[in-house]
């Protein structure tokens, strides 16, 4: 009631000559300085704008759902419209990746890089549950990064494995090793001098007589007579510093008793063909990939008619 | 040169001053009756301002021409790159992330410099303000420039102020309505330009231009363009001074940075106070100041202010009321002046008898020279960092997932990104090579691990970037230590750049 005594607002203030309003704060005083009019019709348009964005927008809550506006848009198919967007965006590489055979793929540099970004988005998803973010493995889920390879490195036998998989039955093309178990038939003293004898093929055990000779009977079959390894049967190699699941005496000495048998599903059917190639070329590119063996299949030589 | 309108009143009646009964001059508001209320919001009043000469609106004239100039011929500029950089001569180039402007080419990691000449912008306004007060909002400001241009158009269409005014109390009939359309047509062709041209130093002006008008540049080209004709319509043929006055930040901070030291357009009371006629003047030379209360000085004023009332924030300090009243003076044969560019101290000086100080002693004065100083510190440290600059560049990010791999032979591989640039507008072979790692190996992904080697030479493509992947092999047993990438371009420049990083083993320490 004070603040608008008219009687008090009429006061005006000398050195700008305007009107106080009359508010009154510890001698600090307002004086009144009207907005320009034009403000004010900033402040309806906003309204306005509001009233039509309430319309054409989701705007009001009601018990169980909002208003849905009559553009019908949702942040869903705002989503869903973003999605095909991308795809539609990847559709030529896509077409691109799945007109040509994985071993060409180091031909074309740009494809290439095309795919080990789009493998490592695959991989993502749908990999590193067993091999582990960084590709780096487990005891028991392989290592993708290094140069030793159970079934093979180089981008056609990498897309074999992913196509079909590691003892997966229900793909007849799936990759099949089969270690017995030693545990019933071995001693396990003859167990003990198997493993050293393994051991030492990489240098670190001891070579033993009775070893060698159950490993030359038993053994030397799939992994060779020098513990080499043999890609076709799948056998690893042990000669080397790498070790599937685990490369300390008692871990070989349970391998031998009790193979275990890594399971990998059989990817066709669940990735689209061209997915698998991508993440072929990823695998492919984490520092181990090898080159195509020199046999290589017909079909590179038919796509640049080089011998 | 016709003689002044020295009444400023529509009927003009020689050299009687009489004051105006239009809206152009602000006066207190009238105090309010008794229990009514004062409308919350003030109706903007449209400033016609009257054509006039001097030696302000020349240099006005002048600075209008040499900033639209600039602002519309600037992006027709070319400058020759060679063939791997676009050539005109000011570039932003968002879309690959790069600033070009003349002989300098700035990229995303020296935005240092962006920075540094946009505190110089800053502190440049800060040094302006010192020197010659508000100069900027008088001359250069864009809002200053586009304003004085629409109301020459004004001026054009419906004459000079009292045809205008004349013309805004007409009512709306199919002539005036022609007039406005035309007029109104005229200031959107000049926002059209302005918002057209702004879009040129963001790509290559001559294609943008043609895609422009086939209809086939971006989306994001025509809003801009939409967005600023827009802006600029409204802005410059209808807010005006309301922008000025009520929403431009720089008038506030002027307030604050104005001292009895800075230069700005003062009306000197002491000369012309009390107002008089000049016939009541001749009566009793005794009794008047010089001011005949003419009110040119309101009339010619863009903002529509009293620069007699004194400083204030709508005064934009143009000077052109200097213009208007120095040319009142020599016809009525008094000395020029009664307004004119000076500082609160020379007027106290003046006042109390001194001959009047010329203006640019006003910038001998510390403050300035210290905004100076700092300005130019800061903009021969950039000149000095350009100078020096290396157009070779690497950056090193080691793999953290796996932080190292144990190969088959028990040897043990780390794996870098490498980001090799490459600033000269040329491929370059550069050399990366391993420094503090002896026995180390290096491959990449593009050289096969049979080529390990403890160097190795790549290309990095023109003005570009490349992403290398880097492997680094240790013999079995090697333990945890620090070593260095070092980049070496191999033409003659032979720039080099290092960076250290780590080689991570199993359990090394």
């Amino acid at each position: 009631m004070m603040a608008n005594d008219p009687a008090e607002t009429k006061r005006v203030d000398e050195p700008t000559g305007t009107e106080f309003v009359g508010h009154e704060w510890d001698g600090i005083e307002e004086l009144n300085t009207p907005l320009p009019r034009w403000w004010l019709w900033l402040f309806y348009i906003t309204i306005a704008w509001a009233a039509v964005y309430a319309v054409l927008y989701p705007a009001w809550p009601l018990l169980d759902r909002g208003t849905e506006g009559t553009l019908g848009w949702t942040s869903r198919g705002q989503l869903a419209k973003d999605v095909r967007d991308a795809h539609q965006a990847r559709a030529d590489a896509n077409a691109q990746l799945a007109g040509i055979p994985v071993e060409a793929l180091p031909e074309d540099e740009r494809l290439m890089q095309l795919a080990v970004a789009g493998g490592a988005a695959a991989f993502k998803v749908n990999c590193v549950q067993c091999h582990g973010a960084g590709a780096a493995g487990s005891p028991g889920y392989p290592n993708l990064n290094d140069d030793d390879w159970l079934w093979g490195g180089d981008l056609k036998s990498i897309e074999t494995t992913i196509t079909h998989g590691v003892r997966w039955q229900a793909s007849a093309q799936t990759r099949t090793s089969l270690m017995p178990g030693f545990g019933e038939a071995f001693s396990p003293a003859q167990v003990g001098a198997l493993a050293q004898q393994v051991l030492s093929f990489g240098g670190k055990g001891k070579p033993n007589a009775v070893g060698a000779q159950l490993f030359a009977d038993n053994c030397a079959a799939c992994h060779g007579p020098a513990g080499a390894g043999d890609r076709a049967l799948g056998a690893p190699a042990l000669n080397d510093a790498i070790w599937l699941y685990g490369g300390t005496q008692q871990d070989i000495v349970r391998q031998i008793s009790a193979p275990r048998h890594g399971v990998m599903p059989a990817w066709e059917g669940r990735l689209d063909p061209v997915t698998i190639k991508m993440l072929a070329a990823y695998v492919h590119s984490l520092g181990g990939g090898e080159e195509l063996p020199a046999d290589a299949p017909a079909t590179m030589v038919e796509s640049d008619g080089q011998p | 040169m016709d003689s002044p309108d020295l009444s400023g009143s529509v009927a003009g009646e020689g050299l009687k001053p009489r004051p105006l009964e239009d809206a152009a001059r602000p006066k207190p508001r009238p105090p309010r009756a008794e229990g009514t209320f004062d409308p919350l919001y003030e109706k903007s009043k449209t400033v016609h301002n009257k054509r006039i000469d001097g030696p302000f609106r020349r240099f006005k004239w002048f600075v209008m021409v040499v900033t639209l100039t600039i602002y519309y011929v600037t992006p027709w500029l070319r400058w020759d790159r060679g063939p791997y950089a676009p050539d005109q001569a000011v570039l932003i180039d968002l879309a690959n992330r790069r600033f070009y402007m003349f002989g300098i080419e700035i990229w995303p990691h020296e935005f240092y410099f962006v920075a540094g000449l946009l505190i110089m912008a800053g502190i440049g306004l800060f040094l302006l303000t010192s020197a010659v007060g508000r100069a900027w909002c008088g001359y250069a400001c864009p809002q200053t420039v586009w304003t004085d241009l629409f109301q020459h158009v004004d001026r054009l269409f419906d004459g000079d102020r009292n045809a205008r005014i004349r013309l805004d109390n007409a009512p709306w009939g199919p002539a005036k309505i022609a007039r406005r359309a035309s007029k109104w047509s005229v200031y959107l062709l000049i926002s059209f330009l302005t918002g057209g041209a702004w879009i040129l130093y963001f790509a290559d002006a001559p294609t943008l231009l043609r895609q422009f008008l086939a209809g086939e540049a971006a989306p994001v080209a025509y809003g801009t363009v939409a967005i600023l004709t827009f802006t600029t319509f409204a802005l410059g043929g209808f807010m005006r001074e309301q922008v000025c006055i009520y929403m431009c930040p720089w008038p506030r901070i002027q307030t604050a940075m104005l001292d009895e030291k800075s230069l700005i357009v003062t009306y000197k009371d002491w000369r012309g106070e009390p107002r008089g006629s000049v016939k009541k003047a001749s009566k009793n030379p005794d009794l008047f100041g010089d001011c005949i209360d003419c009110q040119q000085c309101i009339a010619v004023c863009p903002t529509g202010i009293d620069i007699r009332e004194g400083p204030q924030i709508g005064c934009i300090t143009c000077a052109l009321c200097i213009d208007a009243c120095d040319k009142v003076m020599a016809e009525i044969g008094r000395p020029r002046g009664l307004i004119d560019y000076a500082t609160l101290e020379d007027c106290e000086r003046e006042q109390a008898g001194s001959p009047p100080r010329p203006a640019w002693k006003a910038l001998m004065h510390l403050r300035t020279w210290v905004y100076f100083g700092i300005w130019g510190a800061i903009g021969l440290a950039l000149l000095f960092a350009l100078g020096v600059r290396n157009h070779t560049d690497l950056s090193v990010s080691p793999d953290r997932n796996p932080p190292f791999m144990l190969l088959r032979d028990g040897s043990i591989r780390n794996a870098y990104t490498l980001k090799l640039r490459n600033m000269e507008s040329r491929p370059r072979a550069m050399e990366i090579a391993l420094e503090g790692l002896p026995g180390a190996l290096l491959w990449t992904d593009a050289i096969a691990r049979s080529d390990a080697a403890p160097s190795q030479q790549v290309e990095v493509p023109a003005d570009a970037i490349r992403t290398v992947r880097a492997y680094v092999l240790m013999p079995p047993g090697s333990a945890n230590q620090s070593f260095s990438f070092r980049l070496t371009s191999l033409d003659e420049q032979r720039e080099t750049d290092v960076q250290e990083t780590a080689f991570n083993t199993p359990g090394g320490e």
